[in-house]
């Protein structure tokens, strides 16, 4: 058997069971690995569940610096007995399984092109502790410890992590840092240690944070100057109203007072909360909101209100996979067509599509200027990816410089000296924007009346056919000034003439980038971007129209963006070929790795494309 | 009707506090039904506000969708109104509310907006006691769509169609109360008298102030055989008694009998004056109130008046203890934290 060697380069996953507190002795491996300088991508794949069934967490370490899903599990932690016969059939041959060998192992489930390590963890435990609750608890310690002696991890940023994690609880130290030592003796005293894989300290990090993208997205709305929530909990947005909520009892509190310059309001359902969002749009308050796909559904009609009747509303859609509730702890891009056209009659929304932690930040302070620059609905569409998992990002900045963009408002003044009869929705600019008035501004000028129904440009209704189409051509001018506000896309130039590139948005970017580089070093040389945004800035059409054959990379079953871009950019159906995967795990570099590969040759050989490149192999592979 | 509202009036029209004449709180020419029980609404909130002196800006008028939720534009022309979705607007006004808690929040809805397809939102609006007022021009009727029955249509209650209505009616008035609503009553709105200083004194109340207002549709349930008609109400309305409401500056003069006469402090200074037409009614529980509700029901009657109220209620910023100013008005310098705990986090994240 060859046993897989790598440096800083392998996927381990931990299989464990829900509610068991695993998950913080994961994140710690995982950041204990970032600590020393190794880029790690940890990712979470829990069960719509509490207490009980599967859960697993995988870390890629990659010192390369991918941070996508790569595919394939070298290592496993195995300490869930329900899952162990599919957890050792997905292991690479070579690869590692390290088990709970308190219990022998099944012989009908053993491979003889692995490695299997026992170790018992549960032994360990019911030895070392008397309280079963420990014994579960530190359990979850001892594999860890037990990792840093196979993996030849530094014991001391182990060590390290857990006097950070139990600051103000020092209590808790050192039975911790026993379970560590209790893990990591018995791996050094009964195997040869380090492993085939294993972890060496590194400088790659550099001052990057390991955050996840609802974290990022709450501290968005912190800095963007969000004062009103109005939020219903669902899986997996709710951490941003958490993370809301802990940094703006944190930061946003009067110190005169003690009260709290924010208003967070857990509604009723997603309608109440898309309402409570739209009425303090109106008001003059910053406001957002935090959903999922479900959510989105519910909200349309409101979306459709705030986008007619020109009201600042900022909504953050963490994806998951849809339809209907789907897979709700899983992950997929599939809220897309939605979001960009959500409520019924002629209507479409700004959407913004962050791919790492960084952008969730700096993406949801642009969506509360931009709402209040263009009056309209703005959409982030996150996903489960990012949003709930941690990603090895750049850190956040703020311009203390910088000032809020609060659009075009008369106040009081400007309505005092004004002559003129105030119109609510009179383009005065030229730029399809009106000017707005808060509520209780003036005594006499500026009040008006706010609709969903038809109404001329002073906001008086009519049921006018001329007025009417005025009104909504002038949206449509607006939509094209709203292209100018909007973030570019990020686009890659490899050197050459390329007539073949890729595009990709959100949670796609990582993985779509490092298959960039593989099929480059076949030869493939492919130019690439990284939508950012919708409306298509001109910089899209160009790049698309620059290019013979293009794929796009998204995560679910109908090629959402790539319907999006041939509606709105008019390109011929043929040129854009799909690359998707949509099975809930993220998209790996593997699979768009094989999906272009298998394209470009059947063009090569057939001259055009034989079948549509999604990822049926892997599919078929993980049903048999 | 005419759709050409004159501008001359006289000269020597009377002013409020502020110096307005009661045309300052008019609003657009209604494009109802004449004889519409929802004008007389409009119009009892117009007297209300100029004869409290309300400051027509600072008012925000927020509704749903449906005949009663058009009536915002009959009203204080001067000030902003949101006429939002079905069903919809104690959102909206709490999204509102919070953004800007000095102004005056009237919502008008019907018994279709509230008790059908916004039960949901009405019912936590209640529960969060939001400051506001929120009335609800209830004609048993789905006027807009031409004449179907709605929640709140009595069991047996004759349609223009001819056909009683086989289902249980939903009585807004105690479902406000089972929720915890602060203040609680129920009018007609042909009685002027007594729909114009509730509006005061739900103005003046301090969290979640509903009114259910008996408005009958002339149109559509006008008829023989219906409960909500002019006629059939005018036999049926018991009151609870005579409200006066006293504004704070005003001195009390008249002497207040103990046992059929109360006096209730409102948290703005003034004072409401209950004549207690019914004495068992204690307007001051929940249950008495309920009770009282049902007796007059069983009766066939409609019992209107102050039903209950707690001028200690706490309203929904003081619960989750938001600023006292205004969130909107907030800056930069309060609201963003600035670079320097930022890289505080980063490092949390390292």
């Amino acid at each position: 058997m060859k046993r897989i060697e790598a440096v800083n380069d392998f996927v381990i996953k931990f299989a464990n069971v829900n509610g068991t507190g695993s998950a913080s002795s994961n994140h710690m491996f995982a950041k204990a690995i970032f600590r020393m300088g190794v880029p790690v991508s940890p990712k979470n794949i829990f069960p719509s569940n509490i207490q009980g069934l599967p859960t697993w967490y995988e870390v890629r370490v990659s010192e390369k610096g991918y941070l996508g899903s790569r595919g394939g599990v070298d290592m496993t932690v195995c300490i869930n007995r329900q899952s162990m016969a599919g957890d050792i059939a997905e292991l690479e041959p070579g690869g590692y399984f390290i088990y709970d060998s308190t219990k022998p192992l099944d012989l009908r489930i053993m491979r003889d092109d692995i490695e299997f390590i026992g170790i018992p963890f549960t032994g360990i435990c019911r030895q070392e502790y008397t309280d079963p609750n420990l014994r579960q608890l530190f359990k979850n310690v001892v594999y860890v410890g037990a990792l840093a002696a196979l993996l030849d991890m530094e014991f001391e940023v182990l060590a390290g992590l857990v006097s950070d994690q139990f600051k103000g609880k020092e209590k808790l130290i050192a039975p911790n840092i026993r379970a560590l030592e209790l893990g990591f003796g018995y791996a050094k005293t009964k195997f040869e240690c380090p492993l085939g894989i294993r972890v060496e300290r590194r400088d790659i990090v550099g001052d990057s944070i390991l955050m996840d993208g609802n974290t990022a997205c709450g501290l968005g709305a912190v800095y963007g100057g969000a004062t009103v929530t109005g939020w219903y909990p669902i899986t997996p947005s709710t951490s941003i109203i958490d993370a809301y909520e802990k940094y703006s009892a944190r930061m946003r509190i009067d110190p005169g007072s003690g009260e709290k310059n924010y208003a967070c309001i857990q509604a009723e359902d997603e309608l109440a909360a898309i309402g409570m969002v739209i009425g303090a749009g109106w008001n003059g308050a910053r406001a957002f909101t935090a959903t999922s796909g479900p959510g989105v559904s519910l909200m349309s009609e409101f979306l459709g209100l705030a986008y007619f009747a020109e009201i600042p509303a900022v909504l953050i859609d963490v994806q998951r996979a849809g339809p209907s509730t789907g897979m709700p702890t899983r992950t997929q891009q599939s809220d897309v067509m939605m979001c960009a056209y959500a409520s019924h009659g002629d209507t479409k929304h700004v959407c913004l599509y962050p791919s790492t932690a960084k952008e969730c930040f700096d993406l949801t302070a642009m969506a509360l200027d931009l709402a209040e620059r263009l009056q309209t609905p703005i959409m982030i569409l996150s996903d489960l990816d990012i949003g709930m998992n941690d990603n090895m990002s750049p850190p956040l900045k703020w311009d203390d410089a910088r000032r809020y963009d609060r659009g075009k408002v008369f106040n009081a003044e400007d309505l005092e000296v004004m002559t003129e009869r105030f119109g609510r929705y009179l383009d005065l600019d030229g730029d399809g924007i009106p000017n707005r008035t808060y509520p209780g501004t003036h005594p006499t000028k500026g009040a008006y009346f706010t609709r969903g129904t038809s109404r001329d440009e002073y906001a008086v209704y009519t049921e006018s056919g001329a007025e009417y189409t005025k009104n909504m051509q002038r949206l449509l001018s607006k939509w094209e000034t709203s292209k100018s506000h909007l973030p570019l896309p990020a686009i890659k130039i490899a050197p050459g003439s390329n007539d073949i590139g890729v595009i990709y948005y959100g949670s796609s970017q990582a993985a779509t980038l490092e298959a960039v580089d593989m099929l480059a070093e076949k030869g493939l040389v492919l130019d690439s971007m990284g939508i950012k945004a919708f409306p298509f800035s001109c910089a899209v059409e160009q790049f698309i129209e620059s290019h013979e054959t293009i794929f796009v990379v998204e995560q679910n079953r109908d090629a959402q963006m790539r319907s999006l871009l041939i509606l709105e950019c008019e390109v011929s159906p043929k040129k854009l070929l799909k690359v998707l995967n949509y099975d809930g795990s993220p998209i790996t570099a593997r699979i768009i790795d094989a999906g272009i590969t298998n394209a470009i040759e059947s063009i090569s050989t057939h001259g055009y494309l034989a079948k549509e490149v999604i990822n049926e192999e892997s599919v078929a592979e993980k049903l048999s | 009707m005419t759709y050409i509202i004159p501008n001359f009036r006289h000269p020597d029209l009377p002013c409020n506090d502020l110096g307005y004449t009661r045309q300052s709180y008019e609003g657009g020419i209604s494009t109802l039904c004449a004889g519409c029980g929802h004008d007389s609404v409009s119009a009892c909130i117009i007297q209300a506000c100029f004869d409290m002196a309300i400051d027509p800006q600072n008012v925000a008028k927020l509704s749903g969708i449906g005949c009663s939720s058009k009536t915002p534009t009959y009203f204080l022309g001067k000030s902003h109104g949101f006429n939002s979705v079905h069903g919809r607007m104690p959102s909206v006004a709490t999204g509102a509310n919070m953004a800007n808690r000095d102004m005056i929040y009237v919502g008008v809805s019907g018994d279709g907006d509230t008790a059908s397809i916004g039960m949901g939102q009405f019912t936590h609006v209640v529960r969060r006691n939001l400051n506001m007022l929120y009335i609800v021009e209830n004609n048993g009727v789905y006027g807009l769509t031409k004449g179907q029955d709605s929640a709140t249509t009595d069991l047996g209650s004759v349609s223009k169609k001819g056909e009683p209505s086989p289902f249980e009616p939903i009585d807004l008035a105690s479902v406000a109360l089972q929720l915890g609503a602060s203040f609680v009553a129920r009018s007609f709105s042909g009685d002027k008298e007594q729909l114009v200083p509730l509006i005061k004194a739900a103005i003046s109340h301090r969290g979640f102030a509903f009114i259910d207002v008996v408005s009958p549709c002339v149109t559509f349930n006008n008829n023989p055989g219906s409960t909500r008609g002019y006629e059939y109400v005018r036999d049926h309305i018991a009151a609870t008694g005579a409200v006066d409401f006293v504004p704070m500056r005003e001195e009390i003069t008249t002497h207040c009998e103990p046992g059929c006469c109360e006096e209730v402090s409102l948290h703005d200074g003034s004072v409401i004056r209950l004549h207690k037409a019914d004495l068992e009614l204690d307007i001051h529980n929940r249950r008495s109130a309920l009770r009282t509700i049902k007796d007059y029901k069983a009766e066939g009657k409609y019992l209107t008046g102050l039903l209950y109220i707690d001028p200690d209620s706490q309203d929904l910023h003081e619960t989750i203890g938001s600023v006292r100013k205004p969130l909107r008005s907030l800056t930069e310098s309060e609201l963003c934290p600035g670079n320097t705990p930022l890289q505080n986090i980063n490092e949390s994240f390292r």
